[in-house]
């Protein structure tokens, strides 16, 4: 039953995880301009 | 020059119809010059991917700038307002760009280093128009990257006033929100997860004791950030109204996290229950949800502009005989300036030297423009139309009789706060709030007699299980909803409290000029014989090139006509345009202009051709289209004024689209509209106020809510509660039914929420309220009022604008 420690402790670090991830990407104004960003990722560099 | 035939073929810049001709380039056909250049420019620095990702995404170059016209950007102390960050080699700047619409816009201007090799980097931000460039001090300079914008069609709009400054912050400031509502769903959902085995404890006795502890253990740590953090601006606004003695709705809201969250914490350390930690992480989510629901708004729309929005930053100023650049703030009575063709009047003046031909319809509405002589006041806010003028300034900027306006006190209010005091929500929360704590009250009085140990629990439980959040929920989640689909319809709010104050409306007013007409048509004057077709082609030949409101009316009311050659094409600005076609000498312009011995008074454009006077018109306003249709199904619940700055030529065309009983009042200034919306408020109506102008600006501000009408939403527009796009004018009728509608959605899911709290408080007084119930209770109430405001707002919208649009 032990078992169930880790995992429960594991699951919570990896939603932690995801969380820091979502701040993270708020902070890098990844929502900021979703139609720019979508169309600068087609632009081809010559 | 090509022939007539070729006016359906594009520019291969701009997508527009060379209807002047064709400039062929590199066999490409192009509309004009300016059109030619900016290609040639991109072609020549290898930029021609511009054309290839969106057909024609150019920006029509018809009206070349005056190259005078950046020299204000070489003022150290104008610079340094624009630069946001700056060392001795590199500087930062942000411009907002309003004519940014498609991708290849966006691709030209992340290029812009290879048109300008002192930009380092170009960056533009597609949802808010804005471009942050970086560039190097010694190789370019502001005033250069202004310029090389506006000439290849994206001319930055600059102002001083940090409007645009305070929005963008807005904007950072959301972010916390974000982080709140991001941090409460993770702690929710765990919360959840964790909380599962106490839920199923009743009937699988295997659970071990110290797994039950650990995982109440969790969920505290886990709220532990919910209840600080994300919850903390219940608290703040909570407390901010007690101190100013007065029970907000986030109050009850404050309350029951608060209780929730205490008791939990006892009940996990006393350990006799696991607390009702989900209950109290998910009330705070769905809550934030809302929230941020409600108050995303629309980034490149600004609803609070004032008269300084509209202003030039600088003039150009006469000082022995040299003429350099001043801002307007520094303008002071007794100086000289030039008025270019195009400017706005940025001070009360006199006028000097030259012809001012005056636009007012800024200010006052009308349409005409007026001629002013020398040494005549010209006020500020007029658009000289035709050359250059010399200015004397009488009075500046903030004693003239435009900004006198703004100094009257319905622009000291802040309308946001005022719509929210009196909106029905923290009325309604106020009998929630008494209500709930009578019973609360009655709860402790009971278990007092039957059995005291039961008075904390059930009291606790009661105000756990009815907190208003419901209320709150249905309110934000409909008004969010409700405003994303307003603006799908073309009808851009500033706020939620403008939707309430929407629908409880009863007086329309109207604003005339740009409200209810837009532009002139022509109306052949019986006196004439009709043309024949040789002389509609030269007519129309003549008329085609010229930029004139007028001219335009003219061309649409021959119809598409054959172009002749044309020569000594020339416009005398304001009043007419003479060339020769087909050895004929053709005027086309005022009666002065024709020199007309004959005199009809209704005429005011006339055409002679060898000095024969051969046709007049008299020009009408334009009506939008749908008006007759749009009063019709509107005056079962509004009545109707109209304002109108104009004079009285239009008012037999005006009495025949309102209905009867309507008020129309024509040669209103600014103050005498205001004056008459606050004459309708003492008779207590609620005024909904339609206009476009500046001069509606006062009017706007005082109604009820005030809506601009705009032909472009990117454009500037008056501060105002809500801006509608022109084109959907005829749907005014739908819009504010679903306004009105949005109440009904939420009645409905307010009845159903005190539906839940019913059963709630009923299990709760009886103190049988455990973990299991409130955990099943509290998200399916909360997912189940969402479903049903989305779901029928979504209804709603279709259902009011299908019968229009099919």
């Amino acid at each position: 039953m032990s078992a169930l420690f880790i995992l429960v402790i594991a699951s919570l670090l990896v939603a932690t995880g995801f969380l820091v991830a979502f701040i993270w990407s708020i902070k890098n104004n990844q929502y900021e301009d979703f139609k720019g960003s979508s169309w600068r990722a087609l632009f081809e560099e010559k | 020059m090509h022939k007539a035939d070729d006016t359906a073929i594009e520019c291969h810049h701009c997508g527009a119809h060379c209807q002047f001709g064709i400039v062929t380039f590199d066999n490409y056909p192009f509309c004009c010059e300016g059109c030619k250049l900016v290609y040639e420019l991109l072609k020549n620095n290898d930029l021609c991917n511009y054309y290839a990702l969106a057909q024609h995404p150019g920006l029509q170059q018809i009206k070349p700038s005056t190259k005078e016209k950046f020299a204000y950007l070489d003022d150290p102390q104008v610079q340094q307002k624009l630069i946001q960050f700056t060392d001795q080699t590199i500087s930062l700047v942000e411009f907002y760009l309003p004519n940014v619409h498609c991708s290849s816009c966006m691709w030209l201007i992340e290029h812009l280093n290879r048109l300008d090799k002192g930009v380092l980097e170009s960056r533009l931000n597609f949802g808010k128009k804005t471009v942050q460039i970086k560039f190097l001090n010694a190789e370019t300079s502001i005033r250069k990257i202004v310029s090389l914008l506006s000439m290849i069609g994206y001319e930055p709009y600059i102002s001083l006033d940090d409007v645009i400054h305070k929005e963008a912050k807005n904007s950072s400031l959301d972010k916390s929100k974000i982080f709140k509502l991001g941090i409460a769903g993770f702690c929710f959902g765990n919360i959840m997860m964790m909380s599962f085995p106490e839920y199923l404890s009743d009937s699988i006795s295997t659970i071990e004791q110290h797994y039950t502890s650990l995982f109440r253990y969790i969920n505290l740590l886990l709220s532990l950030p919910v209840f600080f953090y994300s919850a903390s601006e219940f608290f703040i606004t909570a407390w901010k109204g007690f101190q100013q003695r007065f029970l907000n709705i986030d109050a009850p809201i404050a309350l029951a996290i608060l209780i929730t969250f205490s008791r939990s914490v006892y009940e996990i350390i006393s350990h006799t229950g696991a607390g009702y930690l989900d209950s109290m992480s998910g009330i705070v989510f769905f809550m934030l949800v809302g929230r941020v629901l409600q108050e995303r708004t629309q980034a490149s729309i600004s609803f609070h502009r004032n008269y300084t929005s509209y202003f030039p930053i600088s003039v150009s100023i006469i000082k022995e005989e040299e003429v350099s650049t001043k801002q307007v703030s520094e303008l002071r009575a007794g100086d000289r300036i030039l008025l270019h063709s195009d400017e706005i009047a940025p001070a009360d003046c006199i006028v000097k030297k030259g012809t001012a031909f005056i636009d007012y319809s800024f200010v006052s509405g009308e349409s005409t423009p007026i001629r002013i002589k020398e040494n005549e006041l010209l006020y500020a806010g007029g658009k000289q139309i035709s050359d250059t003028i010399e200015l004397e300034v009488v009075k500046p900027i903030e004693q003239s009789y435009l900004t006198s306006l703004w100094n009257h006190f319905s622009f000291t209010k802040n309308k946001e706060e005022e719509n929210k005091r009196i909106s029905f929500i923290p009325v309604l929360s106020n009998y929630f709030s008494s209500i709930l704590f009578a019973i609360a009250f009655l709860t402790a009085v009971y278990w007092y007699f039957v059995n005291p140990n039961f008075i904390l629990p059930s009291v606790s439980a009661v105000l756990i299980v009815a907190c208003p959040c419901a209320l709150l929920l249905t309110s934000t989640f409909t008004n969010g909803i409700m405003m994303k689909l307003l603006s799908d319809h073309g009808l851009y709010l500033r706020d939620a409290s403008v939707l309430e104050q929407l629908s409880k409306t009863n007086h329309i007013v109207f604003d005339k000029t740009g409200t209810l007409t837009h532009g002139h048509y022509l109306k052949k004057l019986s006196e004439y014989a009709s043309l024949n077709d040789a002389q509609k082609s030269w007519i129309y030949s003549v008329a085609l090139p010229s930029q004139h409101p007028m001219a335009k009316a003219l061309c649409t009311y021959l119809g598409k006509q054959e172009v002749c050659p044309v020569s000594n094409w020339t416009e005398v600005i304001g009043a007419g345009i003479m060339a020769t076609v087909a050895e004929k000498n053709i005027q086309i312009g005022s009666k002065g202009f024709i020199n007309a011995k004959q005199d009809v008074t209704e005429a005011n454009l006339w055409i002679a051709i060898d000095g024969e006077i051969v046709i007049a018109f008299e020009s009408i306003s334009q009506l939008r289209n749908d008006l007759p249709s749009l009063f019709s199904r509107l005056k079962n619940r509004f009545q109707f004024s109209l304002l109108s700055g104009d004079n009285e030529k239009d008012k037999a065309l005006m009495q025949g689209i309102f209905p009867k009983e309507a008020i129309l009042q024509f040669g209103q200034k600014p103050l005498d509209k205001l004056n008459f919306i606050e004459g309708l408020q003492a008779q207590s109506k609620r005024v909904l106020m339609i206009g476009d102008g500046l001069n509606d600006a006062g009017a706007l501000q005082q109604s009820n809510v005030g809506i601009t009408l705009s032909e472009n939403i990117n454009n500037f527009s008056p501060s105002c509660d809500a801006i509608l796009d022109a084109k959907q004018f005829g749907q005014l009728p739908n819009l504010i039914k679903l306004a009105r509608f949005s109440n009904t959605i939420i009645a409905i899911t307010f009845f159903i929420s005190i539906l839940y709290n019913i059963i709630g408080i009923g299990i709760s007084v009886q103190g049988k309220l455990n973990p299991m119930i409130a955990a099943i209770l509290m998200p399916t109430s909360t997912i189940s009022i969402i479903l049903l405001t989305t779901g029928l707002s979504y209804w709603g919208a279709q259902h009011f604008f299908k019968a229009t649009t099919t």
